[in-house]
């Protein structure tokens, strides 16, 4: 999926490097086997193997697409400081390894679900740059057609049910989606993200007491980022072992930088759920950000704590060196590609700016379906009256 | 009362209020805004019962919205603490310790979040007393909440939930309009022998700024205040709305309309008395608020004018509302009710 993108982009913006770029792409589909950078630790359950099958095209392609999530939040950073994008904005850089390494293990018929910090997910599951930066501007031709904003992104072909602003809503709400898949008999499973801020809400464990009395398909992914806001784990969770909070439910702990890691966690984690029931992952990641646009982020944690993570764990960097080690790509080719991204992320927010807001009327639509007739009224009741379309 | 439950019960005892509103309008303090003088009143509050605690999310370092600054380390990480990200628990937790004779000044983060723990305070904090015959009573609870437009919130920190609340018996519902009224109200709500639901407008917590007293004072609750005379139309509203309600009073004073501003503060239980004897004499009412109109606030007030002052009404009881839509992200000015749709209302009313 992203492949094609990937070699569409490629015509439109660089003909001189395209030769060189289909020389990677379109040849390299030979196995590469990559170990996880640590094993992954099990709570009622054998864990998975740490080699992880792979293939050039997968390496290229894990890079490409996390170059870009990082590239597009740091724009998104911009545009939120130039007040183009207004209300909240909670950013995903650092996290990227679980975007990505979840799409790898799974196809378009499997659903995910998660909270607020969705722009990567979005972008992981089919969305387009120009869909983003429309609906984070507000603009018509948003993915939500502007009124969503980003914390309520949705893609009803990809199966990407969101994009929630309550913090733990939308883990019942997947696990009612993994229970119409399994009524359905789909094959499919449900990711439900959460923080590890939402794992002390109380729907949460009345969703996994369903889902395991019912044996759902559905998983449970908790991408711990260690501070719930501005609250440390430590000091809002008894057990920080969030991947055994399921207690009778398995649980698996997953380096969550690791994009390898991630995509064998979660092709186990497929595997477990269509045959067994719920399982839990816990994700150790980080976020470079603060928690949205309007926390600066240091003042809970040290600049050397941040900046530790990203010289040592960083996704990005960890998927460059395995390039480079496998001499899949050159230094030059790619600073290139990255050159081409940041273009990429220009052109879609050049096009998005042109873009138009809502109608007006656009206020009344979607409250209730359409064709009902149902009436919303102005301030006096007298004079300005909408009927709902 | 208090025997019954066998331990030595402070008695909730607070300062006359016989120097109510009348008095602290005139009296010169400090220039604080909205978030200052609500933490005046948590230090006092704090400081004048042993037994009072405050708690919420991220309440420790000050809040996020500066409210609660100064207390965990003037009073100590027993009295002023975070909690989990869990509303319910927090609710819960709050009457429980309420039901032990201690004063739970509890803060939800946003209003917006308050209904993961709409059942604890429907079903548990507001029936108490009446379940248990009054044996037990969770009156020390104090629930705090920012509610309300702040320009940008969207859908999720926007939100007037007051409405639901206000259709509990069991607990009163109170909103400031501005700094030294938030003080006094607030000591109030906290003092006070109910559960409390206390809703502050964020968009006034660093907007406005006010002269407010530095001693311990308390405004009466169910007490409506005329802050503006009149004689062509009542108005009626509460929290931020009345900033914008008073700048379409001076617009309609200038095309020669005199309004009645009423300030009612405490939404439940309301004081009808005020607001009718302020109707029997302008004849018309005009009700506004942000939250939705179609079951909102205003339509109970209006309902109990009309019962009341049926015979004295020139004209239709109006309200001025948010739309019957969730909280818009681009469209909130389209949907929030401006001081040029209540002049116009105020308009049709006086010419109706």
């Amino acid at each position: 999926m992203a492949l094609s993108r990937l070699t569409s982009r490629s015509n439109i913006i660089t003909r001189p490097f395209s030769a060189a770029f289909s020389r990677l792409l379109s040849t390299d589909t030979t196995p590469i086997t990559i170990e996880t950078s640590l094993p992954f630790t099990a709570h009622l359950c054998d864990p998975p193997s740490r080699s992880v099958e792979s293939s050039s095209q997968e390496l290229l392609d894990f890079f490409r697409t996390m170059a870009l999530m990082r590239r597009m939040e740091i724009a998104a950073d911009s545009l939120y400081k130039a007040k183009l994008i207004r209300g909240f904005c909670h950013l995903y850089d650092g996290q990227e390894a679980v975007a990505i390494g979840m799409e790898a293990a799974i196809t378009k018929k499997d659903a995910i679900i998660t909270a607020y910090r969705d722009h990567c997910i979005f972008l992981g599951r089919g969305g387009s740059l120009h869909e983003i930066f429309s609906e984070l501007m507000g603009r018509q031709a948003g993915c939500s057609k502007g009124k969503g904003g980003s914390m309520h992104f949705y893609k009803k072909e990809s199966s990407f049910y969101g994009g929630h602003g309550i913090v733990g809503a939308q883990v019942p709400l997947g696990c009612g989606i993994a229970f119409a898949q399994k009524y359905n008999k789909e094959e499919a499973v449900t990711f439900a993200l959460y923080g590890d801020g939402a794992a002390n809400q109380g729907q949460l464990f009345e969703a996994l007491n369903i889902s395991a009395l019912w044996d759902l398909p559905a998983i449970l992914v908790c991408e711990n980022n260690h501070y719930g806001m501005g609250t440390a784990e430590w000091r809002a969770s008894k057990s920080p072992s969030y991947y055994k909070r399921g207690d009778y439910v398995p649980g698996l702990k997953v380096d969550g930088m690791d994009a390898f890691a991630v995509k064998q966690a979660c092709k186990f984690a497929k595997q477990h759920a269509l045959e067994k029931g719920p399982i839990i992952l816990e994700m150790d990641t980080y976020r470079y950000h603060g928690h949205s646009m309007s926390d600066p982020g240091s003042t809970y944690r040290t600049r050397d704590e941040i900046s530790g993570v990203r010289q040592e764990r960083d996704p990005i960097e960890r998927i460059k060196k395995l390039v480079l080690s496998h001499d899949l790509a050159t230094e030059k080719e790619l600073k290139d590609m990255e050159k081409e991204i940041r273009k990429e992320v220009d052109d879609a927010i050049a096009k998005a700016k042109d873009c138009p807001m809502p109608e007006p009327s656009e206020l009344f639509t979607n409250v209730y379906v359409k064709g009902f007739g149902t009436e919303s009224f102005g301030p006096d009741r007298k004079e300005v009256k909408a009927s709902l379309p | 009362m208090a025997a019954l439950l066998g331990r030595s019960c402070r008695k909730l005892s607070f300062p006359s209020l016989s120097h109510g509103a009348r008095k602290v309008s005139t009296e010169t303090g400090k220039s604080l805004n909205l978030y200052s003088a609500i933490n005046q009143a948590l230090h006092i509050a704090l400081d004048t019962d042993p037994r009072s605690y405050v708690f919420g999310e991220d309440v420790g370092f000050g809040g996020v919205f500066r409210c609660t600054t100064g207390l965990a380390e003037r009073f100590g990480k027993n009295r002023v603490f975070n909690t989990p990200l869990c509303e319910q628990g927090i609710v819960g937790f709050g009457i429980g310790l309420a039901a032990m004779g201690n004063r739970a000044i509890v803060e939800i983060q946003f209003a917006d979040y308050i209904y993961p723990a709409f059942d604890q305070i429907v079903n548990e904090a507001a029936k108490f007393r009446y379940r248990s015959g009054n044996q037990f009573n969770c009156g020390g609870l104090t629930i705090r909440a920012p509610y309300g437009a702040v320009g940008h919130g969207g859908h999720y920190h926007s939100q007037s939930p007051e409405a639901f609340f206000c259709h509990v018996p069991g607990i009163k519902v109170v909103i400031p309009r501005s700094p030294r009224e938030a003080k006094g109200l607030l000591l109030s709500c906290i003092r006070d022998p109910n559960p409390v639901v206390f809703f502050e407008p964020k968009w006034l917590y660093r907007q406005a700024v006010e002269e407010v007293p530095e001693h311990d004072y308390m405004i009466p609750l169910s007490e409506a205040e005329v802050i503006r005379e009149g004689n062509d139309i009542t108005l009626v509203g509460w929290g931020a709305q009345l900033t914008i309600m008073e700048q379409a009073c001076l617009d309609a004073e200038k095309e020669g309309i005199s309004c009645e501003l009423i300030d009612l503060k405490t939404l439940l239980p309301w004081d009808k008395e005020t607001v009718e004897a302020s109707v029997k004499k302008t004849g018309r009412l005009l009700i506004s608020h942000e939250a939705p109109v179609t079951g909102g606030f205003g339509a109970e007030i209006s309902a109990t004018i009309l019962e009341r002052c049926f015979l004295k009404l020139e004209a239709p009881v109006s309200r001025v509302c948010g739309l019957d839509t969730p909280f818009p992200l681009v469209f909130e000015p389209f949907y929030m009710p401006t001081r040029n749709k209540i002049l116009d209302a105020i308009k049709s009313t006086v010419n109706y």
